[in-house]
């Protein structure tokens, strides 16, 4: 009995020290237990790499402030061995990195997290003063063409620039504003200042990024502003829509570059982005408890955004090995492969329940089907598994184009079922087909299945979410349960019926 | 649908699959002994080694190259049997019970040229049959003749007896006749008939079908309340003596009776299934523990054998 004890300490041991862990940052750092009112919150890293030209160097990276509803909860800076400033003239910040000397390329990071609290717009602003555009004679004279044809068109500033970007976006342009644009050492956005420029419209470029869940090279982009003199008109130029992108973060409006590099080369601004459906005030906690407290200082909001985002996936993993262990221990259910259940599961994270379950069967399906063809013919197992995996290839490939072009974009999430698994469920459930009859697959498959739906719906319930994320001690008092159930030695729900015929009546 | 309470089970002492694993077979069962198993060309010559029966060996293929002397190997072979060292369940065995010229006849009945007979064995090696899809070995071996009583409770396949042994004392035990539903197979889950077998006399006490109790072997039609098991003693006596060679404090060993050479030892099995409780329609947890009480005490074979006779016969009613 002495090691059922053993295991009866440790798991102890290990729950108590999960749960006191848990409730010591509940308790004495206030962590919020509930996930409460949630909000989406960007993570943005901004990633500043370049190439030493030799000399000194100095970096100069425009700061964002709170404009148009979106409010930065917090930022930071990792500049390693450099001098670091943040300067503030007339309302714009400025972050400034300077160093002697440097002999190798260097990646520096700014990191911020951001929401937006209202969905308001940039309302007004100073206007600056119009500078034409010093342009080559052939240039000017296409340029005077094209905005005499737009202001005959238009009826003000806001109609003037509706047209001209409607054209660039529709490609219908005429030959002078083809001229004008056909010119690659400037971007199409710079033309289209100048033409504005050029026009007598005032105008200005709004710097930002479009946040995207799970980005991570994402580049700045800008928006086009005019003032019609009495309010701003903003612009897409990418879709030439008036008004603010929902998803556009505003980096910083009007001014020049975001990004200035004296002294280095191939100088590049990327963002890393992660969006989390967070707790506000658990996030606004958080980031004021990091630098002080020092359990804090080891926890994974410390770590780099991009890693956050790949442990927001990974911590789930444990709840829905939890699932499975319950499910074989104390149900009884048979699943084919221990974990094979949660690969499915986390996929169905990605794809959502229902698309991933038809995609699922649709797949395993027709692979099942192909491959006892497969196996009349009497290939090699080796050979036999690697058609079936480039069957299933082709059939995802087939039916995310197919679906595509039905106009139902859900179907590429496709993508995320691993092939692997896939291909491996085919192959073991057609052998075992053929060895156990069809019963059996029916057992172990929908055995799979199930453990697999219901994992995923505990995995991606709020509160889950929300601990496994925030509380990531939990883990260890999971570890002791899962310890504890494998010294389980009690019935398992399906024996109870498997033995039935034991039961006597007359005792 | 009608289901046991936990209670009950346990009044039964009806052992659980989550107690067979942790208090039985992970106490009693050195893994690093699982190899003598579940290796059945290991198991075959350890028993040579320590002079238990077995079938006798005709031929190991262990490469796809090998395959091709396949027909050196089988000549002069009228009967034989081709089955995947690691194979699990009763998968992968090819029984041939005579040659038609160049072909051979299966004990189906179904005819097979060389060229199938060559692929199953290649599909062996290439582990369709063994756990996990791990490359394997085919061994060729001879096949037994079993005994006309036994044959008239088993269709197109070789009944077997299961016997449990637990720290050698023999426990529990069980005839499994292939039907034609288990395709041959000595394998209850795909529907081979479980008979329930007295301890001491070898008579049978209750026969099952996927779980449920028959009367009678649904192929042939031959009763099983008529079925007393012949060598009987000699059986219990063999899966008693494995337990010295093995070492495994808990497993099944897998019986053939021959019509010339009397039992022998097909297999071992170091997580032996469950349904034998159901087919003698009483618990193992009881017979278990009356073990543990009597383990301290060296005893050999015979020992051993009288003391399970004592201790687990069952009234006739």
């Amino acid at each position: 009995m002495s090691s059922r004890l053993q295991i009866s300490l440790v798991a102890g041991i290990l729950i108590a020290l999960g749960l006191g862990l848990a409730l010591y940052k509940k308790i004495e750092l206030g962590f919020p237990l509930l996930p409460g009112q949630r909000q989406v919150v960007w993570t943005l890293e901004s990633k500043i790499s370049f190439i030493p030209a030799g000399g000194p160097i100095e970096i100069s990276l425009a700061l964002p402030s709170s404009q148009a509803g979106w409010v930065v909860l917090d930022d930071h800076f990792a500049s390693s061995g450099f001098g670091f400033t943040v300067m503030a003239s007339n309302g714009d910040r400025h972050a400034q990195w300077t160093r002697q000397s440097l002999d190798r390329s260097t990646t520096l990071y700014y990191k911020l997290q951001i929401y937006r609290a209202d969905n308001v717009g940039l309302g007004g602003g100073p206007v600056p003063d119009i500078e034409p555009p010093e342009l080559t004679t052939d240039r000017q004279a296409a340029m005077e063409r094209v905005v005499a044809s737009l202001q005959e068109r238009s009826s003000g500033s806001v109609s003037f620039t509706a047209l001209l970007l409607q054209q660039l976006v529709q490609e219908q342009m005429d030959q002078d504003a083809a001229f004008l644009f056909g010119n690659r050492e400037e971007s199409k956005l710079a033309v289209v200042m100048d033409v504005l420029a050029f026009a007598g419209i005032p105008s200005q470029r709004v710097r930002g990024v479009f946040l995207e869940d799970g980005r991570r090279r994402q580049q700045i982009n800008s928006l086009v502003e005019v003032f019609d003199g009495k309010h701003w008109t903003i612009f897409d130029p990418t879709t030439g829509q008036p008004g603010l992108p929902e998803n556009f973060f505003v980096w910083r409006r009007g001014g020049t570059s975001v990004l200035d590099v004296v002294g280095g080369l191939s100088s590049q601004l990327e963002f890393a982005i992660v969006k989390n459906t967070l707790p506000i005030k658990t996030v606004l906690f958080m980031e004021q408890q990091v630098g002080e407290q020092p359990l804090l200082g080891f926890s994974i909001y410390s770590l780099p955004v991009e890693h956050q985002g790949v442990f927001k996936g990974l911590l789930l993993i444990p709840v829905g090995a939890l699932v499975v262990v319950l499910l074989r221990v104390l149900i009884g259910i048979r699943t084919s492969g221990t974990f094979m259940p949660i690969l499915i599961a986390l996929a169905f994270i990605q794809a959502t329940l229902l698309t991933g379950l038809i995609i699922f069967l649709a797949v395993v399906g027709a692979g099942l089907w192909i491959r006892s063809y497969l196996s009349h013919l009497n290939l090699l197992l080796v050979a036999r598994i690697t058609a079936v995996v480039i069957v299933v290839i082709l059939l995802m490939a087939a039916l995310s184009i197919v679906s595509y072009k039905f106009g139902f974009n859900q179907a590429l999430t496709v993508t995320f079922l691993p092939t692997i698994i896939l291909a491996w469920t085919i192959e073991r459930m057609s052998i075992l087909w053929e060895e156990e009859g069809g019963h059996e697959v029916l057992i172990q498959g929908g055995g799979s299945l199930l453990a697999a739906v219901l994992a995923y719906l505990l995995m991606s319930t709020a509160l889950v979410e929300h601990l496994s994320f925030n509380f990531p001690e939990l883990m260890i008092s999971l570890l002791g349960v899962v310890l504890l159930i494998g010294k389980y030695t009690g019935y398992r729900l399906t024996e109870l019926y498997r033995f039935r015929d034991l039961s006597r009546p007359d005792k | 649908m009608k289901w046991i309470s936990p209670r009950e089970l346990r009044e039964q002492g009806v052992l659980g699959m989550n107690s067979r694993n942790v208090d039985y077979i992970g106490r009693s069962n050195d893994r690093s002994r699982y190899p003598l198993v579940d290796n059945k060309l290991k198991t075959k010559q350890m028993a040579l080694e320590h002079g238990m029966p077995v079938p006798v060996l005709f031929g190991v293929v262990r490469t796809q190259h090998a395959v091709q002397a396949l027909e050196q190997m089988l000549e002069g072979l009228e009967k034989f049997v081709i089955k995947p060292v690691q194979g699990s369940g009763g998968k992968g065995i090819l029984v041939i019970t005579q040659r038609r010229g160049d072909d051979f006849v299966k004990s189906t009945g179904a005819v097979l040229n060389l060229r199938e007979v060559k692929r199953h064995t290649s599909n062996i090696l290439s582990g369709l049959y063994s756990l996990g899809g791990r490359p394997d070995v085919a061994m060729i071996e001879d096949m037994i003749e079993f005994d006309q009583m036994l044959s008239n409770y088993s269709h197109e396949g070789v009944p077997d007896i299961r016997v449990i042994v637990y720290h050698g004392f023999p426990v529990m035990a069980m005839l499994r006749c292939s039907t034609h539903a288990s395709d041959g197979k000595a394998n209850l889950h795909q529907g081979a008939v479980g008979v329930g077998v007295d301890i001491v006399s070898g008579h049978s006490l209750y026969a099952i079908q996927h779980n449920k109790k028959v009367e009678q072997h649904p192929d042939t039609g031959f009763r099983f309340d008529e079925l007393v098991l012949p060598h009987w003693d000699e059986v219990l006596h063999l899966a008693a003596g494995c337990y010295g060679m093995t070492g495994l404090g808990y497993f099944g060993a897998d019986i053939v009776l021959d019509r010339d050479s009397g039992p022998v030892i097909l297999e071992l099995n170091a997580r032996p299934g469950l349904a034998i409780q159901i087919a003698n329609q009483v618990g193992l947890r009881k017979r278990l523990q009356m073990i543990d009480d009597l383990r301290p005490i060296e005893r050999d074979v015979d020992e051993r054998v009288s003391l399970a006779k004592q201790m687990f016969g069952v009234t006739m009613v």
